[in-house]
């Protein structure tokens, strides 16, 4: 679980996920679920490349004028009649958040979809203070009732099938008939409508987290497809909302940007069936809606980010399109990458909150085929980033001694062009020889990290050099 | 120092300032007073017939069905036809908006249930502040007379749109917000609202009727 990373075992991981048939079958429905949906919205929206320009530059002059922005939210928060509590580590944001549970005595907490809410553990914290935490969002129920973490920042349950879901089902919600029928995805739809709608009903606290804070009206934003987050927020006495400071956009229309860039590159949607401005908490003209709005503003690093290499991954609105579009996602899943965040951004991101001895590991999990960046509706420059980790792991001689003994090795010859001209071609017949006529090799030695789940490919043709010589003399070489 | 002193100067020592330079503080007011619209979408700028008929083509694409009607006076007769057709007891729960309260509801045999939602409710209507045609989403804003709940709870939520109320992009939209509750002042929630209620958490296919309405139906007023 959240509270015990397995990044630093990520290598290990990897390898029981690409062993796992489960886990590979349900992978193939993030290929085919997330890239061509995205690819087909985007295109029927000619503004699409200019409104990512125009996300990325919101975010950069909200980054710039962070500290500001953030005094001007909280005042409009406190004028609408709410409450912002900060938080500089997850350990206050729980404590914070228990000591509100504890004050208003509450037993039972509904909980929105809140990447941040994992980030701080905030599920087990609850739990042990006797507060029983219940996700609401679908996917986070699934994985809940399974005591998982989500393996993608947007469809948690996208690791598992749907038979899987049925035995959760029936295991957990004992007081059902034991004979109904759940063959259809419709059918678990449908049960998990009726136990979560009791649940709803019967909390005392909803929390949330937050998509977007708007500093011009103190509003925070919920985007949703279910209206689990609604329900949450709306039926229980307090709603709190769980954000980190980076969510800070200035205006309405700054927000309305990005909301145009945000299901495109999440779903592939025109728009989120539900996007939920909240201010404060019911007013005296109000029959429904909280009567206590609380905002809890986390940290946990992200101010030391600013100023940094990667301050640019602060503009990140948590789409998953990176992670929908990374090769090594779609691999191994989102669970190998062992902490909150997955995929590329989980790369970047996951060792500035954990640190790069722990989670160093996580941007070597790339083929820096730069899809990711190619796709980011703010215009993160994550393979630059990725290779900023690697060349700080290495520099921290984290890297381990085969990768740095291989790379000296490969050094020795390419100091030593006369050698390396020499040696290559010869390497490379003896390699096509073994490959025969098949192309690729199913094992080598000393490499069966790389071929025990893929083949290598043998060379073709001559050498690079060989090759561009021989173009040049054909004329074909710039 | 306190976690919040501690986190906005730990902000500036990161971006290299005081929090005081007059520029910067400039840049903020600015920004926030006069809210510049950014980039238009070239398909929500178009004539009035355009936009309303791209309203409709959009909210069905999202899944929401939609009765076109001549006057608000139709309303009560195009629910009981709703609620028949859909086999749904004779059944309504509404706010306390004195547009849907005023009208003649005696003509057809719906219960009328006023107040917010206790989740009891097969069928609900509200009156919404506005629609955009860019996506086809309704904008509906929390009051007594229209309860948030309603636009939840409910398996069918109706709701009332008049043409006239319809914007061709969300900026548009935001400018007759402010007029209506100030610059700066927001209603305790604006809902916008595309489709029914949906998920795509199992096997990623998408399923309607997920936690809110199974159902999203739009009586559309012509002006």
């Amino acid at each position: 679980m959240t509270a015990h990373p397995t990044t630093s075992r990520f290598k290990d991981n990897a390898h029981e996920a690409l062993g796992d048939d489960q886990l590979q079958k349900a992978m193939l429905n993030v290929r085919a679920g997330f890239i061509d949906k995205r690819a087909a919205v985007a295109a029927k929206l000619p503004e699409f490349e200019a409104l990512r320009d125009s996300a990325r530059d919101i975010k950069n002059h909200t980054l710039a004028h962070l500290d500001l922005y953030l005094e001007r939210y909280e005042q409009k928060v406190i004028e609408a009649g709410g409450h912002v509590h900060w938080a500089r580590t997850a350990e206050e944001a729980r404590q914070i958040i228990i000591d509100l549970c504890q004050k208003s005595d509450a037993k039972i907490v509904t909980k929105g979809k809140s990447m941040i809410s994992e980030e701080i553990a905030l599920n087990a914290a609850l739990s042990k203070a006797g507060i029983t935490p219940v996700e609401t969002d679908l996917g986070e129920y699934i994985i809940q009732l399974r005591d998982e973490a989500p393996s993608h920042i947007i469809a948690p349950a996208v690791h598992l099938n749907a038979s899987q879901v049925e035995s959760d089902f029936r295991r957990v919600h004992t007081h059902l008939d034991a004979d109904r029928d759940l063959q259809e995805p419709v059918q678990l739809l449908t049960e998990a409508r009726q136990v979560l709608r009791d649940r709803f009903l019967s909390a005392d606290i909803g929390i949330t987290g937050a998509n977007f804070l708007v500093a011009e009206t103190g509003s925070s934003i919920i985007v949703t497809n279910e209206g689990n987050g609604d329900l949450t927020q709306t039926l229980p006495k307090t709603h709190i909302v769980i954000a980190s400071i980076e969510k800070l956009v200035p205006t309405l229309e700054d927000v309305s940007q990005i909301l145009r860039v945000l299901a495109r590159s999440a779903t592939g949607q025109e728009m989120s069936v539900y996007t939920t401005f909240s201010t404060g908490p019911r007013r005296a003209t109000d029959v429904d809606g909280p009567e206590n709005y609380h905002v809890v503003l986390l940290d946990n690093g992200r101010s030391s980010m600013l100023g940094t290499d990667f301050q640019d991954m602060l503009r990140c609105i948590r789409c998953g399109a990176c992670m929908n579009h990374c090769p090594v996602y779609h691999a191994v899943g989102g669970h190998a990458y062992g902490w909150v965040y997955p995929g590329p951004m989980g790369a970047v991101l996951t060792p500035t909150l954990l640190g790069v001895d722990k989670a160093g590991h996580l941007p070597n999990a790339s083929t820096f085929c730069g899809r990711c960046e190619s796709v980011c509706p703010v215009r993160i420059p994550l393979p630059k980033m990725m290779r900023h980790w690697r060349e700080a792991e290495f520099s921290r001689h984290l890297t381990p001694a085969t990768q740095r003994f291989g790379l000296a090795f490969w050094a020795f010859f390419a100091k030593r062009p006369a050698l390396y001209k020499t040696l290559t071609p010869w390497l490379m017949s003896l390699m096509h020889l073994l490959g025969r006529d098949k192309g690729y090799l199913r094992a080598l030695p000393l490499a069966s990290g790389w071929t025990d789940s893929r083949d290598f490919p043998t060379p073709q043709g001559g050498t690079f050099q060989s090759q561009y010589r021989k173009q040049k003399s054909n004329g074909r070489a710039a | 120092m306190s976690a919040r002193a501690d986190i906005l100067s730990n902000i500036r020592r990161s971006l290299g300032v005081t929090g005081e330079e007059a520029p910067r503080l400039t840049n903020v007011e600015q920004r926030i007073s006069t809210a510049p619209r950014g980039l238009s979408v070239a398909r929500s700028q178009l004539p009035r017939q355009g936009q309303i008929d791209l309203f409709k083509q959009q909210a069905e694409s999202a899944l929401a069905s939609l009765t076109e009607l001549d006057s608000y006076e139709a309303v009560p007769a195009a629910v009981a036809d709703y609620l028949r057709s859909n086999n749904l007891p004779a059944a309504l729960r509404i706010g306390h908006d004195p547009r849907l309260d005023g009208l003649d509801w005696s003509a057809t045999a719906i219960d009328l249930l006023h107040g917010p939602s206790d989740g009891q409710d097969m069928a609900g209507l509200n009156h919404a502040f506005a629609g955009v045609a860019e996506t086809g989403t309704l904008v509906m804003t929390a009051s007594a007379e229209n309860p948030t709940t309603i636009n939840f709870l409910p398996d069918y939520a109706l709701v009332v749109l008049h043409e006239k109320d319809i914007t061709g992009d969300y900026e548009s939209m935001w400018a007759n917000l402010r007029q209506t509750y100030g610059k700066g002042t927001m209603p305790r929630v604006v809902n916008w609202v595309t489709g029914p209620s949906r998920s795509g958490d199992i096997e990623q296919v998408i399923l309607l009727g997920a936690h809110g309405p199974r159902r999203l139906h739009i009586l559309m007023i012509k002006d």
